[in-house]
């Protein structure tokens, strides 16, 4: 035991003092300076350098934040984004994947379910909106669907492409070795997709997170408490304060740091001889 | 007949070196395969690419038997009617007189192109076979599995990923994969392709003392001559599309083979008739297409 805990705190030392993550610091702290010297070169010279002057400065949305942050109604915000956002995500997967496989293995079922799939998926999930208010009794569910559509069809058209590309090769294998059809699919099908069901994953949750934002502005923020971060970045345009719409994107873009990282990580665990590359 | 085989490769397996050298000495009781008026085309009417057509090949049993063909003839194409993969437009493909109806494990394929399961390890690709059928009970088969890696130069890499082995590496593992099902016939379609010059040479060696260890049937493609010489028994020379047998070639090299015997006059008088053969299709083949004929 006393081997395992050394050798992960030599990990994890290891991670921190990582050229990767020193620079990408460094990064982000470049395109802060500039950011305060945009600000600071218009209060100067009462030029506009080129729109960096409008937004207000770091030290501003520092402020703002550190005022926001003891508000509940903040956080609570969060809460209810990340619910929306984990509710429509999950349904999402759960019905998009054996979707996309049953379209990838099975010829009838591509034949009648493909072409209305791909009619529907042009269609931004946004523009479900309108429809999806009449069509469901509460907002509340009315956001939930069309979060669920943004992330379904990119599912979907991940996992059916990631288990068509699977080398044929492998499934002759299998059937010289004696597999049946459930073993084809369990042992070839399968696993071979994971790779593009992870893809799908990580692009839908970005799109999720888009659709449930654009949702909250839309429809006022829904009736449950907190309203979500979106209706948080619309009220703080309506009440006029730049400082706490830029306080909301950055926590926006957190959140959805904080996801991809989640899914790589979950890819990494399911996937162990993709870590090779 | 089938236990006696099954008991040969068994000790093969085991590394019983006195064992096995007495059991090679025992005449080959592989099985036979026969193409009997094959004919295969591929696209539809117009556009269709005739590859065989009535094409009869006996494979003999219990020998090393290459092919060799011009570039675009259909060896491939007789690799997956021979594992069972594709089906002929007509004709019939018999193991042991018995119709082929689709891939089995009396017919394994070793391809060109790694088709190790890139998300099991190497260990759990070569134990995939018999695990499916249920055939033997788990520390039988993981037993086995070792000795068989262990044999193949694989000890220390079985529970890594084919990603993480070289090429060479890759096919050892892969015969390790097809020999544990202990097929009736090891079809192989260009394995060593790829590798370079050393990997290959050793390869070469060491599939010809499995093969000592244990004279299956064996269906060799290559588009190397040397390679041809060096494994075969009987060298068959194909033609361009439609496919036909233009010579099978005795390989009357003694057995067990060195790299000595490829400088003898006899080999290269194997190779200089091959190659005859396979410059003259070449040059049809290219005034053909030069015409604009398909």
């Amino acid at each position: 035991m006393g081997n395992s805990t050394v050798q992960k705190r030599s990990k994890l030392s290891k991670m921190l003092r990582s050229t990767e993550l020193r620079r990408g610091i460094m990064a982000i702290f470049v395109f802060l300076v500039i950011w305060q010297f945009g600000a600071l070169i218009d209060d100067w010279t009462g030029y506009d350098m080129l729109g960096i002057g409008l937004v207000p400065p770091p030290i501003d949305v520092l402020i703002t934040w550190g005022d926001v942050i003891p508000n509940i109604g903040y956080w609570q915000s969060w809460v209810s984004s990340f619910q929306r956002v984990l509710a429509g995500f999950l349904v999402a997967m759960i019905v998009g994947i054996p979707f996309g496989l049953l379209l990838a293995v099975n010829k009838y079922f591509r034949g009648i379910f493909f072409p209305p799939f791909e009619i529907l998926r042009p269609i931004p999930p946004l523009a479900w909106v309108p429809a999806s208010l009449i069509f469901w009794p509460t907002n509340e569910m009315s956001i939930a669907f069309v979060t669920f559509l943004g992330a379904f069809f990119t599912i979907v058209i991940n996992v059916l492409g990631g288990a068509r590309a699977i080398d044929v090769r492998y499934l002759r294998a299998a059937q010289s070795m004696g597999a049946s059809q459930w073993h084809l699919f369990s042992r070839i099908i399968l696993p071979g997709t994971l790779p593009s069901i992870f893809t799908g994953a990580a692009v839908g949750m970005g799109i999720t997170w888009e659709v449930v934002l654009a949702a909250e502005m839309i429809s006022g923020g829904g009736t449950q408490g907190g309203g979500g971060l979106g209706f948080f970045i619309w009220s703080s345009y309506m009440g006029g304060s730049l400082e706490h719409i830029v306080v909301g994107m950055i926590s926006i873009g957190i959140a959805g740091y904080l996801c991809s990282s989640s899914i790589r990580q979950l890819g990494i665990l399911f996937m162990p001889w993709r870590r090779l590359f | 007949m089938l236990t006696n085989r099954n008991s040969i490769a068994r000790a093969a397996t085991a590394g019983g070196a006195t064992k096995a050298k007495k059991a090679a000495k025992k005449p080959a009781t592989g099985s036979t395969l026969e193409l009997k008026n094959v004919s295969k085309a591929y696209g539809e009417e117009w556009m269709s690419d005739q590859i065989l057509d009535n094409l009869s090949l006996s494979i003999p049993p219990g020998e090393m038997t290459v092919i060799v063909g011009p570039s675009g003839c259909g060896k491939s194409t007789l690799v997956n009617l021979l594992a069972g993969f594709e089906e002929p437009d007509s004709g019939k493909i018999t193991i042991d007189g018995d119709e082929i109806t689709g891939p089995g494990k009396d017919r394994m394929v070793v391809f060109q192109e790694t088709a190790l399961i890139p998300w099991q390890t190497t260990f759990e690709n070569v134990v995939f076979g018999p695990k499916l059928r249920g055939d033997s009970n788990t520390a039988d088969l993981e037993e086995e599995a070792k000795k068989l890696l262990i044999k193949v130069g694989l000890g220390e890499f079985m529970t890594k990923f084919p990603l993480q082995l070289s090429g060479g590496m890759q096919r050892r593992a892969e015969l390790a994969r097809a020999l544990i099902n202990e097929p009736k016939v090891m079809i192989m379609d260009e394995p060593f392709r790829g590798l370079d010059a050393m990997s290959r040479s050793l390869m070469q060696e060491f599939f010809l003392q499995l093969f000592e260890e244990n004279r299956r049937t064996n269906v060799f493609v290559t588009s190397e001559i040397d390679e041809a010489i060096f494994l075969a028994d009987s060298l068959i020379v194909l033609t361009n599309k439609p496919t036909k047998v233009e010579k099978i070639i005795d390989i009357k090299l003694p057995r067990p083979r060195n790299y000595s015997m490829l400088t003898s006059a006899e080999a290269f008088e194997y190779k200089r008739e091959t190659m005859a053969i396979l410059h003259d299709e070449a040059m049809k083949s290219f005034a053909n297409t030069s015409k604009g004929v398909a």
